[in-house]
């Protein structure tokens, strides 16, 4: 089953994996090593992310790292574009608004 | 209404802060009222089909402003605003949380500044927005994504509607 990334970001667990390894590629022992739960269950996590292709695993002698797919994160940026786009309306709802409190004041 | 009116948007993501600035063609005292009136805010700052709804609002320093955000099907996404810092008609500063239909908070928040000034008739606001974790910078564009999805439905609607009178 394909996933999707908004699903992929909505677990706290998941969302402080993609922080970490943002800033290097680590084994999954290492990832483990900063979570409480267990190595299972931050092994679903990754899986969960591999799936969604947040994050890809490249062989490195005989360790598998985790990194994060930089192309796919841009999808996310999308979101702040919908948040820009959210504040915008606002904005122009308030320029008509303020046309209307301006022919009050006026009077 | 086109203008050629300043709007900047940026995020900073290791900062966790976002960065809005926009510009209004009336006079401070109108901008200032726009953002600082309950009875005002609540017919501009929900994105349509959304409407804003505030249940109270003391605009004073420790006062609070609850209020909802309300989804064409009715749903009500509640906030808490508690303002910390008010300098009439220049700046005023306050926490933001979501919060439930009690008025229970749900940490963490952000908090948010607003700088307003006016030259040549024309009203700046700049505001930043802090947050206090990455996820809730997150949720909050989460809930902005949720909103921009039903706009774009909005849009939908209104090109059908275009198209279906011709």
């Amino acid at each position: 089953m394909r996933r999707d990334i908004f699903q992929a970001i909505a677990d706290p667990t998941r969302r402080a994996i993609i922080a970490l390894i943002a800033v290097q590629a680590m084994t999954p022992n290492a990832i483990a090593e900063h979570f409480d739960s267990t190595r299972q269950a931050v092994s679903k996590h990754l899986k969960i992310l591999i799936e969604c292709e947040l994050i890809k695993q490249e062989p490195q002698g005989r360790e598998i790292y985790y990194s994060l797919e930089v192309e796919k994160m841009k999808e996310i940026d999308e979101w702040l574009l919908q948040f820009r786009a959210i504040w915008e309306k606002s904005f122009n709802q308030l320029d008509g608004l303020l046309a209307v409190m301006k022919t009050q004041t006026e009077k | 209404m086109e203008t050629n009116l300043l709007f900047e948007f940026t995020v900073n993501k290791p900062e966790k802060t976002v960065h809005i600035t926009r510009e209004f063609d009336a006079d401070l005292p109108l901008v200032w009222d726009a953002f600082t009136k309950k009875e005002l805010l609540d017919q501009w700052v929900a994105p349509k089909p959304w409407t804003a709804r505030t249940k109270y609002m003391n605009f004073e320093v420790g006062g609070r402003r609850f209020y909802a955000m309300v989804s064409p099907e009715g749903m009500e996404k509640w906030s808490v605003q508690e303002y910390t810092s008010i300098t009439p008609k220049t700046n005023f500063k306050m926490y933001n949380t979501f919060a439930d239909a009690e008025e229970n908070k749900e940490m963490p928040g952000s908090a948010w500044d607003y700088v307003f000034t006016e030259q040549n008739g024309v009203t700046k606001v700049s505001i930043t927005i802090f947050n206090d974790s990455l996820s809730r910078m997150e949720k909050m564009i989460e809930m902005g994504f949720e909103q921009g999805f039903k706009m774009s439905i909005d849009h939908l609607d209104n090109l059908l509607s275009t198209l279906s009178q011709k």
